[in-house]
């Protein structure tokens, strides 16, 4: 076999999954990995838990130490890829070297989105929260007197206000939406989730944002001002699509792949958070911004790079957060019934359970509190299991193997799986 | 290789399985003082009802998705062994988000724990299956179907 020349674009967990694809097949072919950041790869939502305390640099490794070594990868820190040169088949870094390449992955994730707002130039102490060193700088920047104004309600600025709140004086929040964190809570777990937040000294103002800043003035849409020390802003990402985009490849909220995570360009490949792939939970494209997602992407792309084949066709938003001691495990979609779905709802003592549910399957759930085997539920979104073929009364009551037929239970517990 | 497997036809439904895991873990060397008058947190679990009823403990899957979600990289697949170090979880509940068999959960501590077949601890071999009166959760080699 001639040996292939694979080039990595980013050094995230889609890198790192697109990596074990190529190696699954390819043991020998150069793997090079472009990354942007100065560290081996480390799981980024772990930064608010290292301000949190609960885990360490050195535990931080996504990977172990020898990772790259042992899997045969050279890997260029501090590099940037500017531009991929696809008739000539090179990638040219910032430092103008052009490496040749027979198959490329862009794997660049995605970049803090940035508003223009009135006095933004003017604040001293301000900060993303997408990095480890913006962790470590935010780090550095606060004390146990310190006022934090986080811009943004999302997981990523709530994440960013768990992580330092016991750290700093005081936490204010702000959000335009209604809710927090309403890309995947209704109103009602929202507002239990904010409960827990403001239980444990957090402030929200929703509905409002700041429309100008003075230095450590923040004055806001409802009039109110908020004094601060620290600006955090979180308010949303944008995939990096660029690379692909000045190619004339397509793109639209992210770079579009196909199941083998095959841009619309020969030999370029993309995977994880600069994608946008197929929700099949709701039957139409999204960018997916979670990491199980950023690594079987990865894996796939690896994969087809090197003639195998792996298809990734069963992608589906899920997301489990917790604050505070309260866990929220959500996934799939969750259709109204003026779309044609249904809703299964439990209540306890602090506890939400919905199910929604269309054209016999499992379209999506939201579990806060009582979080439990969740993966049982997740499976039959993902799997499109009907639920005729299952019953469903039992576990609409509880997650549990129980409901499956006594055959189907003997392939899951009397098999290989 | 060697996974745990369970043949419903012959549990009794005894539960004492997840009694020998919680001892097998416990790191203690008497079972009266490890497990009497406390909650205890074993890593095989007894479901079904008084008809019919099995254990489910991690199955070690071919194509594991905790491996595949953990953000910590804290579970990983060593000689087709399904492994989570501890000290790397941070108590996301990702793999809890994940897993299709729903084979893992916390221990007293909060900490993430599921089936390593003992071979994590000093036992040797799987407690459940030494301990089980009934044969019904073996301990053996089978092929990509039921064997
Ligand atoms: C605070 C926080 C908490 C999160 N919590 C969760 C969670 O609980 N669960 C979950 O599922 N997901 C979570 N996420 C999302 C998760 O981290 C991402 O989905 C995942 O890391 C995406 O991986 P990736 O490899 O696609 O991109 P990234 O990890 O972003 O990696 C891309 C890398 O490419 C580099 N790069 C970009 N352009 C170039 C270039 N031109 N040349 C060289 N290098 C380049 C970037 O610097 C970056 O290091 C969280 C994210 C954040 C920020
Ligand atoms: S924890 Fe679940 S997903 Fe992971 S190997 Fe065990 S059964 Fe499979
Ligand atoms: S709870 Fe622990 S083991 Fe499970 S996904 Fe999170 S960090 Fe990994």
């Amino acid at each position: 076999m001639r040996m292939a020349e694979y080039i990595i674009i980013g050094n995230g967990v889609a890198a790192i999954g697109c990596i074990e694809g190529i190696r699954s097949v390819d043991k020998t072919s150069s793997i090079t990995v472009i990354s942007e950041e100065q560290y081996p790869v480390y799981g980024r939502p772990l930064i608010s838990y290292y301000l949190e305390g609960k885990t360490t640099l050195d535990k931080m490794n996504y990977r172990k130490p020898d990772f790259y070594e042992s899997n045969g990868c050279r890997v260029l820190y501090g590099k940037r890829a500017e531009r991929i040169d696809k008739d000539e088949k090179n990638v040219l870094l910032d430092d103008g070297t052009a490496l040749p390449y027979t198959s490329v992955c862009v794997a660049t994730g995605s970049t803090p989105f940035t508003p223009s707002i009135k006095g933004l130039e003017t604040v001293q102490s301000k900060f993303s929260f997408m990095t480890l060193d913006d962790s470590l700088s935010l780090e550095k920047a606060l004390n146990k007197d310190s006022r934090v104004l986080i811009v943004g309600a999302g997981l990523i600025g709530l994440k960013c206000a768990e992580g330092i709140s016991k750290r700093v004086g005081s936490i204010t929040v702000c959000d335009l939406a209604t809710r927090v964190l309403s890309s995947i809570l209704d109103n009602e777990c929202a507002a239990l989730m904010q409960a827990r937040l403001e239980e444990n000294g957090i402030r929200f103002m929703l509905e409002d944002t700041v429309t100008e800043f003075n230095g450590n003035k923040a004055t806001m849409k409802s009039g109110a001002s908020v004094e601060f020390d620290i600006l955090v802003m979180a308010v949303g990402v944008r995939a990096n699509t660029a690379l692909v985009k000045e190619l004339g490849g397509e793109v639209n909220r992210g770079i579009l792949v196909n199941e083998q995570m095959q841009t619309s360009l020969s030999n370029i490949y993309a995977a994880g958070d600069c994608t946008e792939g197929m929700d099949t939970s709701l039957g139409e494209r999204r960018v997916l911004a979670i990491l199980p997602n950023a690594y079987m992407q990865g894996h796939t792309a690896g994969v087809n790079m090197t003639g195998g084949r792996e298809l990734f066709d069963k992608a589906i938003p899920m997301n489990s957060i917790g604050f505070f001691g309260l866990h929220a495990i959500t996934a799939g979609s969750y259709f109204g019934t003026d779309e044609g779905g249904e809703m299964y709802e439990e209540r306890g003592d602090g506890t939400l359970k919905r199910l929604f549910t269309k054209d016999g399957v499992l379209t999506g759930f939201i579990l806060i509190g009582q979080v439990e085997r969740a993966g049982i539920y997740t499976s039959l979104i993902r799997e499109k299991v009907p639920l005729d073929s299952i019953n469903f009364d039992i576990l609409k009551k509880n997650p549990t193997l129980f409901a499956y037929s006594q055959n189907q239970r003997r392939k899951m517990l009397g098999g290989v799986v | 290789m060697k996974r745990v497997y369970v043949n419903e036809k012959w549990c009794l439904g005894c539960h004492l399985c997840e009694y020998n895991c919680a001892f097998a873990n416990s790191g203690k060397k008497d079972m009266v003082d490890a497990l009497k008058g406390k909650p205890i947190f074993p890593r095989i679990h007894i479901e079904g009802n008084e008809k019919i009823s099995y254990a489910v403990s991690c199955r070690h899957c071919e194509d594991p998705m905790c491996v595949k979600s953990c953000i910590a990289g804290a579970i990983s697949r060593e000689d087709g062994v399904i492994h989570i170090d501890q000290s790397k979880c941070v108590g996301c509940y990702t793999c809890i988000l994940v897993c299709p068999y729903g084979a893992l959960a916390t221990n007293a501590d909060g900490v993430m724990q599921k089936c390593e077949l003992c071979l994590q601890n000093s036992c040797g071999a799987p407690a459940c299956v030494v301990g089980c009166p009934n044969n019904a959760i073996v301990y053996e080699e089978r092929g990509d179907e039921n064997g």
